[in-house]
């Protein structure tokens, strides 16, 4: 037990746990703003699998880290473009293009990864980001460690207070919650929902490349295929767990990435000597259920989420 | 833009729609060997050539297809009845742990090939039940608990393959021992590289439509998918339907692990699926979820694989090209499907 104490009060550890939660912020958000507009992104993987690729070969080709960030986001925002357009004016099945989005954009990545180095047996690597000093905070004892984190981390938060702000406190985010719950509403109101859905999704899907660069840009300095790994479903179980509220979906981004924080520094303690390690890597996931079904008695869903709107259709 | 229903649309609208689909994702290959610098009609051909072009290229493409048969059944069922089993990949590993379970010395000929076949059909159903049960209970979306069960099934068969199910044989490898002869799926033909699973697949197929077409439960899982509240209005169990829906499902994905275990590798390891549970939903979209349309583009979806493999060595086109072109095809067939029904108007 004591163990546990140990590893809950160091700075290293909230340090990583902050580093964990970044990108799984990025990609929540925007899956939660394609869920508010009534839209089911399951491109989300794939999506984090272009952002993560694209962002680091931009780099490799000699792109500042920044430029690598809106390579990244534009790439997203491309797919994000394929999937309203299917799921939006045409109102096919979310999940089955959602699917088809996520399948794509990894093969895609896998495709030009090949194409582009085709020799190499290991992943070339970049300089990532590395930890800003702030003068003042980066001194505190403790905290200053705890806070060492890239500029991509820092900028994770930055975007949950801007989702969050734009969403409760701008007509545009009142119409985009709007258009999830009551489109015909919206419709009356002479905005077009065809348009604001679209668009958010096509920003929700940037934000979730950016997740995804945030991958290979600050967390790792490659490009694996399997270094996704799940992260897209997980967060679409966060914004079910954050109950399609930003702040509370940031909320569960950090307890998850405390969950799993905490899961591989126990498999260095004596129960990682007793229990197999591959337990500890499904906790993530099991965790995910875990929170699905404990969210799964509110009722807080969009109304129109997964409901295609066509006009003058009643 | 909006969309409106067209009444009677016409045969030409239904066949030609799908078509320009398939023309369209043909394209998109070309443009691949475009980009990848290499002949795309050159690029066409060895794709052919590799999936098709020889006796041994034939049996590798059927053998390939083999597990995307069931995979493809499994989700073909199951979207039938708006049940989004997106969990096939977890579900094909649960089948192929019970062929080494029961396949290792366990039990002997004449029982074990049935006895494991049914097992791996009850260990892949109660792996769907879960999820199904927590959707009709609780409400909890079926597509993220099926994939995240994905993701821990695959820890499991690691932990099972270092662990507990490891060769001690193995020289390291994390492989599970070699099941026994009799545990073993013969070949059809004495000779030919192509084990019973095809067969027994194609079996499968023809099982699920006749259950589809002949039976009340083919009714309902039809009506349930259709219109649930409907369903619910006629008195029909939805709930019910639904489990018994997921247990075929999970059922169908697990002998697709069974047969690979059994006729081809023998044995059990963490690569035993390039991902088959998942390119089955690609499978059972092309074939407009028809059972027996499956078995037709599962054998299409594998000769892309397998062309494309062969294709790669000679051409040097990333052989992902096959996966990039079969994800393009879902998401036009999808679009050529609805436009059969709908027109775009103006307004």
């Amino acid at each position: 037990m004591s163990e546990i104490v140990d590893i809950l009060i160091s700075a290293s550890f909230w340090a990583a746990v902050i580093r964990i939660a970044s990108p799984l912020i990025l990609a929540t958000m925007g899956e939660l703003i394609c869920e508010r507009a009534g839209v089911l992104n399951l491109g989300i993987e794939g999506i984090m699998v272009i952002g993560a690729f694209t962002g680091w070969m931009a780099v490799y080709q000699g792109m500042p880290l920044w430029g690598g960030v809106a390579v990244a986001m534009a790439a997203g925002m491309l797919f994000g473009l394929l999937h309203s357009v299917l799921t939006v004016p045409f109102g096919l099945s979310q999940h089955v293009v959602g699917l088809g989005v996520t399948l794509l954009a990894t093969a895609s990545a896998s495709f030009a990864y090949r194409l582009m180095l085709p020799q190499v047996t290991s992943p070339p690597k970049i300089t990532p980001f590395q930890p800003l000093y702030i003068p003042g905070l980066s001194d505190l004892p403790w905290l200053g460690a705890a806070l060492s984190q890239t500029a991509l981390t820092w900028f994770a938060f930055a975007v949950a207070g801007l989702v969050a702000f734009t969403l409760y406190r701008t007509p545009l985010g009142l119409a985009v919650r709007a258009v999830g719950e009551n489109p015909a509403a919206v419709e009356a109101q002479g905005l077009s929902v065809t348009g604001l859905r679209m668009g958010a999704v096509i920003v929700g899907s940037g934000l979730m490349a950016v997740g995804g660069a945030f991958l290979t840009l600050s967390a790792f300095s490659s490009f694996f295929f399997e270094m996704v790994n799940g992260r897209g479903w997980i967060c679409i179980a966060l914004v079910v767990f954050g109950a399609w509220k930003p702040g509370k979906a940031v909320l569960g981004a950090i307890l998850f990435a405390a969950f799993d924080a905490l899961q591989i520094r126990l498999q260095q303690t004596a129960l990682g000597a007793v229990l197999p390690y591959q337990l500890f890597l499904a906790l993530p996931f099991l965790l995910s259920i875990l929170a699905l079904i404990l969210m799964s008695r509110r009722a807080e869903v969009p109304a129109a989420l997964m409901v295609p709107y066509n006009k003058g259709e009643r | 833009m909006r969309l409106e229903a067209i009444p009677n649309p016409s045969a030409a609208r239904k066949i030609g729609l799908p078509a320009l689909a398939l023309l369209a994702t043909l394209g998109v290959a070309m443009l691949l060997a475009l980009i990848a610098g290499a002949n795309p009609f050159a690029v066409l051909g060895q794709i052919a050539r590799g999936a098709l072009g020889s006796k041994l290229a034939i049996l590798e493409t059927l053998n390939r297809a083999t597990p995307l048969i069931f995979t493809g059944l499994a989700v073909a069922v199951a979207f039938r009845a708006k049940l989004w089993n997106i969990g096939a990949e977890a579900q094909l590993y649960a089948g192929a742990i019970m062929a080494v379970v029961l396949g290792t010395g366990a039990l002997g000929s004449p029982l074990v090939l049935p006895v494991s076949a049914g097992a791996a059909m009850l260990a892949g159903a109660a792996l769907l039940l879960g999820p199904v049960l927590l959707k009709t209970r609780l409400g909890v979306d079926e597509v993220v608990t099926t994939l995240l069960l994905n993701f821990i099934m695959l820890l499991f068969v690691s932990y099972l393959l270092e662990g507990p199910m490891k060769d001690p044989m193995g020289m390291g490898w994390p492989k599970s021992p070699a099941l026994i002869p009799e545990a073993r799926l013969p070949r059809i033909v004495e000779g030919l590289r192509l084990h019973w699973g095809f067969a027994l697949a194609i079996i499968a197929a023809v099982a699920v439509w006749v259950i589809q077409t002949r039976t009340t439960l083919g009714f309902e899982i039809r009506a349930v998918g259709q219109n649930p509240e409907a369903a619910r209005f006629a008195g029909m169990p939805v709930n019910a339907v639904l489990v018994k829906t997921a247990l075929l499902s999970g059922g169908l994905a697990a002998l697709a692990g069974w047969s690979e275990v059994a006729g081809l590798k023998g044995h059990l390891s963490s690569d035993l699926s390039p991902g088959f549970g998942y390119t089955g939903i690609i499978v059972a979209m092309l074939a407009l979820l028809h059972p027996l349309g499956v078995v037709v583009t599962a054998i299409f979806v594998a000769g892309i694989f397998v062309g494309s493999d062969a294709m790669s060595r000679a051409a040097g086109v990333p052989t992902y090209i096959a996966d990039m072109l079969l994800a393009t095809a879902l998401l036009f067939m999808v679009l050529a499907i609805l436009l059969t029904r709908v027109r775009v108007v103006r307004g």
